[in-house]
């Protein structure tokens, strides 16, 4: 049969035409998707002196001192979607003599507050845990404000191996 | 609807401290995420966590986006009567999901 008789070829997709079609689209996403991480990694996040604002902001002008409070958290971790936290504070927890509240900030997430827990003398025991995200290796602080009025802290330096917060969805 | 795991002791002595545990199925998204096409994904978070005892609160918790996926709270409290402890947990998009566990204090 000569080439010339050959049917021309349909017009509607065939398996091949799909085929090259979906490959074409797809390394197009994914380089805009390249180009769109790229932009994002200069994007805003806490800085330690944004953290020590927001510090400042919540405790005032008061003294902040060391001790008393024990924040127990891992010093390396492989994946900063989950890190477990503990913050103990050596409290009576007595009407006269409490644990008001416990901060945790943090330095490099999008923002530098954690988590704020009030605590009264009905705790008994002034310690919480929860689970927590890094975006970065970093500094966390955890300052217990007394009734009295002080401030106490703690801080812990951690080496994060997998960030959270800002990576894409699997 | 959410679901929530709670571990309180059933009984205890008037007096003693008792561990709490709750925990919370939630995704707490940040707010910070981006989808494939760029897009940022709006937050969506508990931000704030309460437990009362026979009424009274004896715990507040102001959630951030830091708080990992599935919200988990760990704490204390004085067995002072037999009652209802109740917890509450509120945030974006209307989220609003109260659960109970039942003491008894000898």
């Amino acid at each position: 049969m000569p080439i010339d008789d050959l049917p021309e070829r349909s017009p509607e997709p065939t398996r091949r035409t799909f085929l090259t079609g979906a490959a074409s689209a797809a390394g197009a996403t994914s380089a805009a998707g390249g180009l769109v991480s790229l932009l994002r990694s200069s994007e805003a996040r806490a800085t330690p002196a944004t953290m020590q604002a927001q510090i400042r902001k919540t405790i005032g002008q008061a003294p902040l001192r060391k001790g008393r409070v024990t924040l127990d958290i891992p010093p390396i971790v492989e994946n900063g979607n989950s890190v477990s936290l503990d913050v103990a504070v050596e409290s009576p927890m007595t009407l006269a003599n409490h644990v008001k509240t416990i901060h945790v900030f943090n330095e490099k997430n999008p923002l530098p507050n954690v988590i704020t827990v009030h605590l009264g003398p009905r705790a008994g025991r002034a310690k919480v845990a929860t689970r927590i995200r890094l975006a970065d290796t970093q500094k966390i602080i955890a300052i217990a404000e007394m009734n009295d009025g002080t401030f106490w802290s703690d801080e812990v330096e951690v080496i994060v191996t997998i960030a959270a917060c800002l990576e894409d969805p699997v | 609807m959410a679901r929530a795991l709670i571990n309180v002791p059933p009984k205890a002595k008037k007096g003693d401290i008792i561990p709490i545990k709750a925990l919370i199925q939630h995704d707490m998204e940040t707010g910070y995420r981006h989808d494939f096409v760029g897009k940022q994904i709006p937050r969506d978070i508990i931000s704030l966590f309460t437990c009362k005892y026979n009424g009274q609160e004896i715990m507040r918790a102001d959630l951030f986006p830091a708080v990992a996926a599935n919200p988990f709270m760990s704490f204390f409290t004085v067995a002072t009567e037999s009652g209802m402890l109740e917890f509450t947990w509120s945030g974006d998009n209307g989220f609003d999901v109260t659960e109970t566990a039942k003491i008894t204090v000898e």
